[in-house]
């Protein structure tokens, strides 16, 4: 089969693999319509998520259709049509039963790993570096998906690809991140980066029933998308985030913050070179601008939301803004098992159509032009579509 | 209570191994340990007399009541057998050892003595305070007796298994589930009269064998085993099962010790362990969890060859060659486990 290869910091290579097998009693094998390239896929494409190896299949979000079943697998059938959750879980581990899927006990074999960098291991996810588990992932015409009696959610075959397709990571994600904030009505959310993750942050924080959400980016066609999801939009590029922010909400500062951004952010200054150049020089391996705005803009007694990805240290964290203010700190990868049924439900009321997101349809045998198209953020580029069943010729339809 | 007996048991079963090591191939305990132990062994004799012999006055001097003569006399025996032993081994520290372990009921005695109500109070906080002494200088002997010498392969480790400890003990105890998950084993043969062959699997496809008896086993509890005096390779190891509070399972500890004879099957052995024989182990007990809560050994592409550590295949299907060179692909092992269906009742 064909499948998108990691070969080093920006060199991906679609080639062709041997197909996928079932190697656990409870995997399945599912036959990928689409796939589609994650922000946090470019942390492993710039190189600075750790433990890749040359050859690894990367892409966590997919979908497709169920070709092979294993013996343990009783709840699908060859021909089923299934959106596949990001992070792989066993469903009988004390997370797992807590409901804290991305936190299984049994899913990262590699385990030992996780535990020196991190102290205890998260669940093994796909395509995600060796880290969390060297599973292949699903950009490619296969993947093996194990606990496939746990994970995928079957979805009706009214809806399109691009309506469901996001229910396997941004669209939970998001939502995650804006339930995080406890929103009340009355709440004003501010929401660091709009990328995909950030897009899908603002419609559930009005859809959780905030009354106000302000997003922040400096790319003009993800401002655009925020301003057409509802929300207020600051351009760090030109406005000073801080101040405002205290301007719009009174001097007190926004209910909750979402940092939507992660390890990877940029902001303008002398602040940005700081991080960057101790990021370059491995002394800090996150840069953390956003987050650390964030906190500084929280109102007092407040909630940060941290769902954007980080994969190591930072410095100059502001722990006394945070003691001082009360201020309650909420993380973590979406324990998107757990959002699967309620979010597919506001997908078929018509409450949210998550295909709003997608700017680029292209083959899968063109995913390395969309990495880069990606990382440069050319083209209105917000959100890319992979398709391995169509044939490549260098250009993406344009929505 | 019960833990402390257990890790007594666990202590044990794996300084036996050690000492035997100690005294006999690689040189003996430093002089200071030794006449430390020759003097609680006198020790021991000189209380042991005067228990048996005079328990009343005992019970005076110590403050509990005269109505607990007999067990009095009984902890005189337990006495005299230690300081015996200690006299009669060329490196004693097994027998200071027990001595630690009778310090500890000492001290449980005392402090139920002090609910009697015939009790006296003040005599008794003066005899804990000496036996605490006493406790101390036994721990430090025994310490340095059991280190004095080359101390072989030990690692320890403890997991959380989301199941009942009389479930996760019966898996253990058969011996045949050993190999499921313990990476460095090929398969574990139980016989009828309790004695177990084990194999191992060494560098180059040399084999690495042994037989093993049970030296405590206590259901739901506790499994201790060591193997036999005349084996190539000296093993012992044990598991303890505790109830996790909450109701949250069973917490799993388990402690082993391998003393790798001279010659090509010890450097066998050594290499199985490589530099990190802990972390071999704790990966041993994350796949045991995985078959007791999930049925099987979960794998990636990454792990499925190898040793699963720094030799990791890319994340991406194997071909037909690879897969025949996997030690075992968990799909193509039947199923008709106890810990499979015990999944499928849990859920």
């Amino acid at each position: 089969m064909k499948a998108n290869c990691w070969y080093g910091k920006t060199v991906m290579r679609v080639e062709e693999v041997p197909d996928p097998q079932i190697l656990n009693q409870r995997d399945a094998i599912v036959k990928i319509s689409s796939t589609a390239i994650c922000g946090s896929d470019l942390h492993l494409y710039n190189g600075f998520i750790p433990t890749m190896v040359k050859g690894d299949i990367l892409g966590h979000e997919f979908m497709g259709e169920v070709v092979e079943v294993g013996k343990q697998v009783t709840n699908l059938a060859v021909g089923d049509r299934v959106v596949v959750p990001f992070p792989i879980a066993c469903g009988n581990c004390f997370f797992c039963k807590s409901e804290l899927f991305s936190l299984c006990e049994n899913s990262n074999p590699n385990a030992w790993m996780a535990e020196k960098m991190f102290g205890h291991s998260p669940a093994g996810l796909f395509g995600y570096s060796h880290l969390t588990g060297g599973y292949a992932g699903g950009q490619a015409e296969y993947a093996r998906v194990p606990f496939a009696d746990v994970g995928p959610i079957k979805v009706p075959d009214h809806l399109t690809d691009e309506q469901v397709l996001f229910l396997s990571d941004i669209f939970p994600t998001g939502y995650m991140g804006a339930e995080m904030c406890n929103v009340k009505g009355g709440d004003t959310i501010a929401i660091w980066g709009c990328g995909p993750v950030g897009q899908f942050s603002i419609r559930s924080a009005f859809l959780l029933g905030a009354d106000r959400v302000i997003a922040i980016d400096e790319v003009p066609a993800r401002l655009k998308m925020a301003e057409e999801g509802g929300a207020e939009t600051i351009n760090f590029r030109e406005q000073n985030v801080y101040e405002t922010l205290m301007d719009m909400t009174g001097g007190r500062g926004p209910d909750a913050c979402i940092d939507d951004v992660g390890m990877e952010a940029h902001a303008p200054g002398i602040l940005f070179a700081y991080d960057r150049v101790k990021q370059a020089i491995l002394l800090e391996s996150d840069r953390p601008h956003a987050l650390r705005e964030a906190i500084m803009c929280c109102r007092n007694g407040g909630t940060v939301s941290v769902i954007g990805v980080y994969g190591g240290f930072i410095d100059k964290f502001p722990m006394g803004s945070v003691m001082n203010r009360s201020l309650t700190i909420k993380t973590g990868q979406a324990h998107v098992q757990r959002y699967l049924k309620p979010l597919l439900n506001l997908i078929e009321n018509g409450d949210i159509d998550p295909s709003f997101v997608v700017t680029h349809t292209m083959s899968l045998d063109d995913a390395p032009r969309g990495y880069d198209m990606f990382k440069k953020k050319e083209d209105g580029c917000i959100k890319i579509v992979l398709k391995p069943d169509a044939n490549g010729n260098g250009h993406a339809s344009v929505h | 209570m019960s833990t402390r007996e257990n890790n007594d048991e666990t202590n044990r079963a794996v300084s036996h191994k050690s000492n035997k090591q100690n005294g006999t191939q690689h040189g003996l305990p430093s002089g200071n340990a030794k006449r430390l132990a020759a003097g609680l062994g006198w020790f021991s004799v000189g209380l042991g007399l005067a228990e048996l012999l005079a328990p009343k006055a005992i019970a005076r001097i110590t403050g509990v009541s005269e109505k607990r003569t007999g067990l009095i006399q009984l902890y005189g025996l337990r006495e005299l057998a230690a300081g015996v032993a200690i006299f009669s081994q060329k490196n004693p520290a097994e027998a200071v050892w027990s001595r630690v372990a009778g310090d500890v009921l000492d001290l449980t005695s005392l402090s139920l003595a002090c609910l009697s109500p015939d009790a006296k109070r003040g005599r008794i906080t003066f005899a804990t305070a000496n036996v605490l002494a006493v406790t101390a200088l036994d721990v430090m002997c025994a310490r340095q007796l059991s280190n004095g010498g080359h101390k072989g392969i030990q690692a320890k480790a403890a997991c959380i298994v989301n199941r009942e400890p009389d479930q996760v003990y019966a898996f253990w105890r058969d011996f045949r589930n050993l190999s499921r998950f313990m990476k460095h084993l090929e398969s574990v043969e139980e016989f009828a009269d309790g004695r177990s062959h084990w194999i191992a699997k060494g560098p180059a496809g040399m084999k690495v064998e042994w037989d093993a008896v049970i030296v405590a086993d206590e259901p739901g509890k506790v499994i201790t085993w060591r193997s036999l005096e005349n084996s190539d390779v000296d093993h012992a190891g044990a598991v303890q099962f505790q109830h996790a509070p909450g109701g949250r399972g069973t917490i799993v500890k388990v402690n082993f010790q391998y003393n790798p004879p001279i010659g090509v099957v010890g450097a066998a052995v050594a290499k199985l362990f490589g530099e990190e024989p802990e972390q071999q182990l704790d990966d041993d007990l994350r796949r045991f969890k995985q078959v007791m809560e999930v049925g099987e050994v979960v794998v990636s592409e990454a792990t499925l060859l190898g040793n699963g550590y720094m030799d990791q295949r890319p994340g991406r299907p194997p071909d037909a060659s690879e897969l025949e060179q996997a030690e075992s692909v968990p799909s193509q092992i039947p199923t008709n486990y106890e810990s499979t269906e015990g999944r499928a009742n849990q859920r």
